[in-house]
C-alpha cells in the first residue's frame, strides 16, 4: 500500500506538508530544521533540490536555492540527505525538482536512487502532463508515485487528464503566480478544490502562498487533503541566518501552530 | 498544443503547468493569423513604412579587400531601432493586438529587444514592461533611457549575474502571475514552443530578401552565410532561406568571451551540452549536475547560456556549423568595419565579422560571403572606448 494512501487515510484532518530546500542554508542546519519539523508534527515532507534557475519559484525560495548551492548541495548529496531523513523517521517525502537536474543525473537512475533512499513521489516543476510520458514510466518502474500540478487556469478536460496520470496527490496551486508567501489567499482555492473533487478521487493538496495557520485552516475547510507550506517556512530560515538555534525553534513553533489550526 | 514544437529531438515546452494555457493561446492565435490576408497586409505595410524593409544587401568592397573574399552585408542595422529585433516585435506585437492583449512584457540583454518592444508598445498604445539584468542595465544605459522615453517600465533584475538569463527568469515569473491580460513578447528563437517557431517566422524576411538580392547582384547563391548567435533569431532568420541550398555553407558565430579555455564565454553550441533551460531541450552551458553556468561576453546580446532549439538541431544534423569569436577579435572586427566602410556594427554582429577575419587565406578570393549585420553599434561605443580608448 502506498505511503501517501496510508497517510491520507489515517488522518481525519488535512495533512500538514512543510517544504524545505535541501541544504538551506547548509547541509547540517538543513537537517536540524527538517528533524524539528517532523518532531513538531509534519505528516509529509515536500523537499526541493536547489536549482540555479528556478522559474516556478518566487524570490524567497530562489534565494534559498542559491544559499544551498553556495553551501555545496548537489543532487547526489540531496539524495543522501533524504536517506538520513527517512532513517530518522519513515515519513512520506515528495520531491520537487527542475527537469534539467533529473535529466543530467539520468531519469531512470534518478528515480531508482530516490526510491532507494525512501522517497515517495516526484513532481517535476517544469514538466507538464504533455511531456509526462518522459517521467511516468520510469517513475512507476521505480515504484514511485507521480504528482502533477493543477492551477486555477487549468480547464476541466485537462484536469481530468492530469488526475488520470496522478497517483500520489494533485499539487493544487492556490493562485496564478510563482511560490511566495501572500497575505490573502485568492478566492479561487475553494471552487478549485471543489472542481477537482468532482473529477477525481486522488488526494488534493494545496500549496503556493499559504503563510499562516488561519490560511491553512481555510484551505483545509475548503476540502483539501493536505496543506503545503513553503515560502513562509523558508522565510523563517532566511530571517534567522545568524541564529541557527532560533531558526529551528521558530520553524517548530510555526508548524505546531499550523498543526493546531488544522 | 497542436504541434509538439520539436526540431528533431530538440525543443518542446518544458514549463510549469500554469503557463501551458498561455502558450496554447499564443500557438492558436499564430495558427489563426499567420496567413490571414489582413494580418499579413498590416504587417507588410508596417515592415515597409515603419521599420524600413527591405534592407539593402551591400557589397563591402574595402572590407572585402582586408579579409580576402567578397563580403556582402545584409543591413539589418539600418532598420528602425537599430537591429533585426523589430521584425519580431512588429509581428508578435501585431499578434498580441489581434488577440486583444493590453500589456506587453519582454526580457532584454543588450536592450535592443527591449527597445524594439518598447517602440511597438508605444506604436500600439500598450502598457510595456521590460525585464533587464542589473549588469545589462549598467552597460547598456542608453537603451534603458530610450525604452523609458517610449513609455516602457524597465524592471532591473538582481538575480544571478544580472544578465539575459535572469531577465528571462523574472519575465517568466511575472507572466505566470499575469497570464490573463499579458502577452510575453519573447525576443529570440528560443524558449518554449511556440516561440522558436513564431520568432523564426517573423525573422524569415531577412533570408528571403538576402537570397534574392544575392542572386540579383552576384548572379548566384553565396558560398557562405554567416551570422552571430545569441539565442539565434537573426541567424535562423537568414539561414532559413538557404536550408535547402545544400551548397551554401551556414556558419553561426557565438560569443567566445575571454576564450574557451578561460571558461568565461557564452559559446553554448560550441562548448555546451544537451539539457533543458527556459522551456526547451537544447544545448546549454551547465556544470556536471545540470546547474546553469554563468556566462561572459563583451556583447550583452550574446551573453546567454542557452540557444534556440532549431540551431541545436542544425548542429546535430551538420547542416550548419557553429564556431566562436573571442572578445579581442570582436573588437578588431568592430574597428576594421568602421575604418574600411564607415559602418558601426553592433558588438553582437561583429562576432560574425571576426570569424570572417580569421578565415583570411582559407576562403578563395572569389568566394561570396553574406554576413547578417544584425544591428548597429551606437549602443556599444562606450564599451569599446573603455576597452580600447582612442589615442
Ligand atoms: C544586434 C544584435 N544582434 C544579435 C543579437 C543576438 O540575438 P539573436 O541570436 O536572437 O539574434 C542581439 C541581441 O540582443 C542584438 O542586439
Amino acid at each position: 500500500m502506498s505511503t501517501y494512501k496510508e497517510t491520507f487515510r489515517r488522518l481525519d484532518r488535512a495533512a500538514l506538508i512543510p517544504f524545505f530546500v535541501i541544504g538551506d542554508p547548509d547541509e547540517s542546519r538543513s537537517f536540524e530544521l527538517v528533524k524539528a519539523a517532523i518532531d513538531a508534527g509534519a505528516d509529509v515532507l515536500e523537499m526541493g533540490i536547489p536549482f540555479s534557475d528556478p522559474i516556478a519559484d518566487g524570490p524567497t525560495i530562489q534565494k534559498a536555492d542559491l544559499r544551498a548551492l553556495a553551501a555545496g548541495m548537489t543532487p547526489s548529496k540531496a539524495l543522501a540527505f533524504i536517506h538520513r531523513v527517512t532513517d530518522y523517521r519513515p515519513i512520506p517525502i515528495g520531491l520537487l525538482v527542475y527537469y534539467n537536474l533529473v535529466w543530467q543525473y539520468g531519469v531512470e537512475r534518478f528515480f531508482k536512487d530516490f526510491k532507494a533512499v525512501g522517497g515517495s513521489s516526484v513532481l517535476v516543476a517544469d514538466l507538464s502532463i504533455d511531456d509526462a510520458d518522459e517521467v511516468i514510466a520510469p517513475a512507476r518502474a521505480a515504484g514511485l508515485e507521480t504528482v502533477f500540478m493543477v492551477t486555477p487556469n487549468t480547464g476541466s478536460d485537462r484536469m481530468r487528464r492530469i488526475a488520470e496520470r496522478t497517483t500520489g496527490f494533485i499539487y493544487t496551486v492556490s493562485t496564478l503566480g510563482v511560490t511566495g508567501a501572500r497575505n490573502r489567499l485568492s478566492d479561487t482555492v475553494k471552487p478549485l478544490v471543489a472542481r477537482l473533487k468532482e473529477v477525481t478521487g486522488v488526494p488534493v493538496c494545496v500549496g503556493f502562498g499559504i503563510s499562516s495557520p488561519e490560511q491553512a485552516a481555510e484551505v483545509a475547510t475548503a476540502g483539501a487533503d493536505g496543506v503545503i507550506i513553503g515560502s513562509r517556512i523558508v522565510q523563517i530560515v532566511e530571517d534567522h541566518l545568524n541564529e541557527p538555534d532560533r531558526a529551528v525553534e521558530e520553524v517548530a513553533r510555526f508548524i505546531r501552530q499550523v498543526r493546531e489550526a488544522l | 498544443m497542436r504541434h509538439n514544437g520539436r526540431f528533431g529531438t530538440f525543443g518542446g515546452f518544458y514549463v510549469p503547468e500554469v503557463l501551458i494555457g498561455a502558450l496554447e493561446e499564443i500557438e492558436q492565435a499564430f495558427d489563426r493569423w499567420r496567413d490571414d490576408s489582413q494580418f499579413c497586409q498590416e504587417l507588410e505595410a508596417l515592415s515597409r513604412h515603419y521599420a524600413g524593409r527591405p534592407t539593402p544587401l551591400y557589397y563591402a568592397r574595402r572590407f572585402s579587400d582586408q579579409v580576402g573574399c567578397r563580403v556582402y552585408l545584409k543591413r539589418e542595422d539600418l532598420l528602425h531601432g537599430g537591429a533585426h529585433k523589430v521584425n519580431n516585435t512588429l509581428g508578435q506585437g501585431l499578434l498580441a493586438k489581434y488577440m486583444g492583449k493590453t500589456r506587453l512584457i519582454a526580457e532584454t540583454g543588450a536592450g535592443q529587444h527591449g527597445l524594439a518592444t518598447a517602440m511597438i508598445g508605444a506604436l500600439f498604445g500598450m502598457e510595456t514592461k521590460i525585464f533587464m539584468g542589473t549588469t545589462d542595465v549598467a552597460r547598456q544605459n542608453v537603451n534603458v533611457h530610450k525604452m523609458r522615453l517610449c513609455g516602457a517600465e524597465v524592471i532591473p533584475v538582481e538575480g544571478g549575474t544580472g544578465t539575459l538569463k535572469d531577465a528571462i527568469n523574472d519575465a517568466l515569473r511575472y507572466w505566470t502571475a499575469h497570464v490573463e491580460d499579458t502577452f510575453y513578447l519573447f525576443g529570440t528563437a528560443g524558449g518554449p514552443h511556440p516561440y522558436p517557431m513564431i520568432v523564426r517566422h517573423f525573422q524569415t524576411p531577412i533570408g528571403h530578401e538576402a537570397r534574392q538580392q544575392c542572386i540579383d547582384q552576384v548572379g548566384r547563391l553565396p558560398d557562405v552565410v554567416a551570422a552571430c548567435v545569441g539565442g539565434g533569431s537573426n541567424a535562423i532568420g537568414i539561414f532559413s532561406a538557404f536550408l535547402d541550398d545544400a551548397e551554401v555553407r551556414l556558419v553561426g558565430v557565438e560569443g567566445g568571451g575571454r576564450g574557451l579555455e578561460s571558461g568565461q564565454h557564452c559559446a553554448t553550441l560550441v562548448a555546451g551540452s544537451v539539457g533543458i533551460l527556459h522551456g526547451a531541450q537544447t544545448y546549454v552551458l551547465q556544470d556536471a549536475h545540470g546547474q546553469i553556468r554563468e556566462t561572459e561576453s563583451i556583447s550583452a546580446g550574446l551573453d546567454y547560456p542557452g540557444v534556440g532549439p532549431e540551431h541545436a538541431h542544425l548542429k546535430e544534423t551538420g547542416r550548419a556549423e557553429y564556431v566562436c569569436a573571442d572578445d579581442e577579435s570582436v573588437l578588431d572586427a568592430f574597428a576594421l568595419l568602421i575604418r574600411t566602410e564607415g559602418i558601426i556594427p553592433a558588438l553582437e554582429s561583429s562576432h560574425a565579422l571576426a570569424w570572417l577575419m580569421q578565415q583570411k587565406g582559407q576562403l578563395p578570393p572569389d568566394a561570396v560571403v553574406v554576413v547578417n549585420l544584425s544591428g548597429r553599434g551606437d549602443k556599444d561605443v562606450g564599451i569599446v572606448e573603455s576597452h580600447r580608448p582612442l589615442q
